[in-house]
């Protein structure tokens, strides 16, 4: 269930309410503004910047238009795609094609939450190849299935049941 | 509608990615407030993603909240409790500034305006200056005229031989001023009549035994000349200045029917 009275209050600039939105919401944000920059300095700056951004903006969520995490969503990879363009980061010549998600959470060591690290590190090994890349670009890319399917030479038609396979394997993980 | 169906074709996942166009998006937000079970499959796809991209933040960030919360209040906190008053400042400010662009093109125009009627001012006054400096340089002239001719009949080296009215003319009177020693000669011919059009009096330098005319010159633009003083070179021996009356351009000879004025010089000795 979407915390939909916290999410009112914070409409009403209730300050107690945008703290635990944080927390219910930040890492995740934090993730996947890792995932486009691979650089933990410039993604602490865009998570400060998108939670600001939420603080001034939310007025502009509605539960009409979606999910209020998919609304976090949009703002944390249109900030870190924007910061991506920023000259100072361009300056360090990152390369950005090569990698993701998948490659942050490989060579990460420590997970805050165990009973996850556990649960996340088995479905990485065992996802296939194109199910790294079909989420990917949906999830923490923000591409539509279009983009998607032309990038992925994959019928438009089958985007969209493709990916729910390859996240139904991981939702049985995690149920475990 | 078929629920379990419509769950299986995976728009409830490209929903939470938000992936979706936005009409898409408020119809699956319709079903999910009718359907319970979409609901809690919406719910479920969250928070496996929200799983999986926590395992790629490089920590859990929530020591930064502090910091951010500072942000917030630095960030005019106070302002953004009521919307509607930045609206209405943000309103004020751009009527402000479109109302000051405004005063400051009719300000330019003003100013433009102005300065084009100062520059014609400034070209009339030009003008009528021009006019005052033509009028003061032509007293200027004619005084200074005026005063050459007073020094010519002042000067005791000067011979002044009075020519009397002819035949043709009798009331006709003309002095010559003669200095010898400069070889000038100046004709006072204030008691000429108007030439007639097409015509101009002649001046001739005569010498009497054999009687030989010498043209000095011409009484040129006579009705244009104030003072009737004309200047003339003469190297002349002369003996008697005559006046006669010729076609516009002069004559070779003098027409003698036409001789207006005739003096001989006393004082030749």
């Amino acid at each position: 269930m979407q915390p939909d009275d916290l999410i009112l209050r914070l409409q009403q600039k209730d300050e107690k309410a945008f703290e635990r939105l944080y927390t219910l919401y930040s890492q995740s944000i934090f993730g996947v503004i890792n995932s486009v920059l691979h650089d933990t300095e410039a993604s602490e700056e865009v998570l400060q910047d998108v939670f600001i951004k939420v603080w001034d903006n939310c007025d502009s969520y509605s539960s009409k238009k979606g999910r209020f995490f998919t609304w976090l969503l949009n703002i944390a990879r249109n900030a870190a795609i924007d910061k991506t363009r920023s000259k100072s980061f361009k300056n360090q010549k990152k390369n950005l094609t090569q990698e993701y998600f998948v490659d942050i959470i490989e060579s990460k060591n420590s997970f805050s939450n165990k009973m996850d690290a556990i649960g996340i590190s088995k479905y990485i090994k065992t996802l296939g190849e194109e199910c790294k890349k079909v989420i990917n670009l949906l999830f923490f890319k923000g591409y539509t299935q279009k983009e998607a399917s032309e990038e992925l030479s994959i019928p438009l038609g089958t985007i969209k049941t493709r990916n729910r396979l390859c996240l139904n394997k991981l939702r049985e993980i995690l149920v475990e | 509608m078929n629920i379990q169906e419509y769950i299986n074709s995976g728009i409830l996942e490209l929903y939470v990615y938000g992936a979706l166009s936005p009409q898409e998006s408020e119809e699956v937000s319709k079903v999910l407030k009718q359907y319970p079970e979409v609901e809690t499959e919406v719910s479920e796809i969250e928070e496996a993603l929200k799983s999986l991209a926590s395992a790629a933040a490089p920590y859990n960030p929530e020591e930064m909240l502090a910091a951010i919360k500072a942000k917030l209040n630095s960030h005019g906190g106070i302002v953004q409790m009521h919307p509607t008053s930045i609206n209405k400042r943000a309103r004020i400010i751009s009527f402000i500034s479109v109302a000051a662009s405004l005063i400051f093109l009719v300000g330019i125009f003003v100013l433009l305006n102005r300065t084009n009627n100062l520059r014609q001012e400034l070209r009339v006054v030009e003008a009528k200056n021009a006019i005052m400096q033509t009028k003061v340089d032509d007293s200027e002239n004619s005084l200074n005229q005026a005063k050459t001719i007073l020094a010519v009949i002042r000067d005791p080296k000067v011979t002044k031989v009075p020519l009397a009215g002819q035949q043709v003319a009798p009331d006709a009177y003309v002095n010559v001023f003669w200095d010898k020693e400069n070889n000038k000669a100046y004709i006072d011919a204030l008691g000429l009549p108007e030439p007639p059009q097409g015509m101009v009096y002649q001046v001739w330098s005569l010498k009497l035994d054999p009687l030989t005319p010498t043209s000095m010159g011409l009484l040129e633009d006579f009705s244009n000349n104030e003072n009737k003083v004309f200047s003339f070179d003469n190297p002349n021996e002369s003996q008697a200045f005559g006046i006669t009356l010729e076609p516009a351009g002069g004559s070779e000879t003098p027409t003698m029917d036409q001789l207006y004025t005739l003096g001989v010089v006393t004082n030749n000795a």
